[in-house]
């Protein structure tokens, strides 16, 4: 099978990687329905084999039900990242991480694998204030140079407080979703299924509108 | 398939919020990227303070008119602009706005949408510009509901769909040329005549999926929970119509990024910050480049010599006024 990843950018990747401070496991939900499923499951290998920090494993969505329950996945593929103690870091990539959205798999592998916090105090002590559940959903395109930076920013906070989950949804593999949801424009975010903004928008945004809920 | 760029690897870099900087740079265009590295380079202690990397190149597919580079993705060029001021070490702040700038004893005090104020000896502003708005009725009500300002970003949601570009210069029919691999066909509608290159004009011309209407305004916008069509006027007759559309893509040109700074500086009446020949504002040891200062060809070769004017000329200011 000819490689998805040139030797040039396999190398770039894997030089960036290094940053990686723990060790991390990423699950890849799959189905046999699902035409994306086999180019991001390559993907997902070709990159996870490039830190010796990840440790990457394949399960099936309609088999392997209790594990896609407590992850709370839905769809396939949809990768979640857990951190080194098994713990599920609350976010959810929906689709496949290509094009631009490299950099959001990329930067969640190297944010779940991070001690120190993604926020400065005065964000943190906002964000700790967060006491009710918190659904940010995050809407790309694989052509979209905007969207992995707020991506990256959904999945912080999700693994920034308990109360709080993220999903990144591919537009183009998860059509009727972004139809439903009425997107035509990315980085379109919806939190709780009712406030929404557009745009790369710095943290303060989200905390906005979360502070809306 | 991949568009795997460098960004991460600034975390590497410290910046430091406690020193005093000779030149700091305000927006991580071709303009703030290219100023940086001539600043280094002229032994400056400089670094660069911005939301993003990448500027405008960030909206644009390809680029043929960078000299030296002969094709590449507008993304593809930031990635080795940037990969070039990485290798330099040069400090870089991401994530964060400018709220405010000022002088106070002689040094610039900027003040950074996280409150923390960074102080330099000179500063230059590149922030580059916005997309305009028509500016027409409907156009608020169903943005992101079918009006998009980013072709190559919402392009895939018009798969095979009836899409209009508004605008007539090289991003509008740059816009065009993108949506036609999606769209099943697109009208680009020009209020005047097409300002674009010849080159990008004939590939457009031998695209059999683009028509054009010249010398016709769109005057409202029409939808419900998205764009449904648009009233248009045409200038020749006077006449207005109904033009069935399921998309409408804004490419009109773009408005400076000059409202933090609008009482500290001197701008022109379209916003644009007011510069000479060295680049430099009315305020001594403030410099602006790039899109938003009022030099009218908004190229990114332009803004980035701009940005190298600014570092050199700001280098002679510290020499002889500064220091």
């Amino acid at each position: 099978m000819k490689s998805l990843l040139t030797p040039e950018v396999a190398g770039q990747i894997k030089e960036v990687l290094n940053m990686m401070e723990n060790d991390i496991k990423v699950v890849l939900f799959t189905s046999n329905d699902c035409e994306t499923c086999e180019p991001t499951l390559q993907l997902l290998e070709e990159v996870t084999v490039l830190s010796d920090k990840i440790t990457f494993v394949e399960r099936s969505l309609t088999d392997d039900v209790e594990e896609a329950t407590a992850y709370g996945v839905t769809l396939a593929p949809t990768f979640v990242i857990l951190d080194k103690d098994n713990n599920f870091r609350n976010f959810r990539f929906n689709g496949i991480p290509a094009g631009h959205e490299i950099n959001s798999l990329i930067t969640a592998l190297i944010d779940s694998a991070a001690s120190n916090p993604f926020f400065d105090a005065k964000t943190l002590e906002r964000l700790s204030k967060v006491n009710k559940d918190i659904n940010i959903k995050v809407f790309v395109t694989l052509s979209c140079p905007h969207c992995p930076g707020a991506v990256s920013n959904a999945f912080r906070l999700a693994m920034s407080n308990k109360n709080i989950t993220a999903d990144a949804y591919e537009a183009q593999t998860f059509g009727e979703i972004s139809m439903k949801y009425n997107v035509s424009s990315v980085p379109k975010i919806i939190i709780n299924d009712k406030y929404e903004f557009l745009g790369n928008q710095p943290i303060e945004a989200f905390l906005n509108e979360i502070d809306k809920v | 398939m991949f568009n795997f760029n460098f960004e991460s690897q600034t975390k590497l870099n410290t910046f430091n919020h406690e020193i005093v900087y000779d030149f700091l740079v305000i927006g991580g265009g071709p303009a703030g990227l290219n100023a940086s590295l001539y600043a280094h380079r002229l032994g400056l202690s400089t670094a660069i303070v911005t939301y993003d990397i990448g500027g405008q190149l960030l909206n644009t597919n390809e680029v043929d008119n960078y000299l030296g580079l002969a094709y590449d993705s507008g993304s593809g060029l930031k990635d080795k602009f940037l990969k070039h001021v990485e290798t330099f070490s040069i400090p870089i702040l991401q994530g964060v706005y400018v709220q405010n700038v000022s002088k106070v004893s002689d040094l610039f005090e900027i003040m950074l949408s996280t409150k923390i104020v960074i102080k330099s000896k000179t500063v230059l502003l590149t922030t580059g510009s916005l997309p305009k708005k028509l500016g027409i009725p409907g156009e608020d009500i169903l943005d992101a509901k079918g009006i998009s300002y980013c072709a190559i970003c919402d392009a895939p949601f018009f798969k095979d769909k009836h899409v209009v570009v508004a605008g007539g210069g090289n991003s509008a029919v740059e816009s065009a040329l993108d949506l036609s691999k999606w769209a099943s066909h697109v009208t680009v509608i020009q209020r005047s005549n097409f300002r674009a290159n010849e080159i990008l004009l004939k590939q457009m011309y031998a695209n059999p999926k683009i028509d054009y209407m010249l010398q016709t305004q769109i005057i409202e916008v029409h939808g419900k929970s998205t764009v449904e069509g648009l009233t248009i006027l045409d200038k020749n007759t006077n006449q207005t119509s109904h033009f069935k559309t399921d998309g409408l893509f804004v490419a009109i040109g773009m408005n400076p990024n000059t409202k933090y700074i609008k009482d500290f500086v001197k701008l022109n009446t379209f916003e644009e910050v007011i510069v000479n020949e060295k680049q430099e504002t009315n305020v001594p040891g403030l410099y602006a480049a790039g899109d938003m200062v009022d030099q009218p060809h908004k190229q990114i070769i332009i803004a980035a010599a701009e940005g190298a004017k600014a570092a050199i000329n700001a280098n002679h200011y510290l020499k002889f006024n500064g220091e």
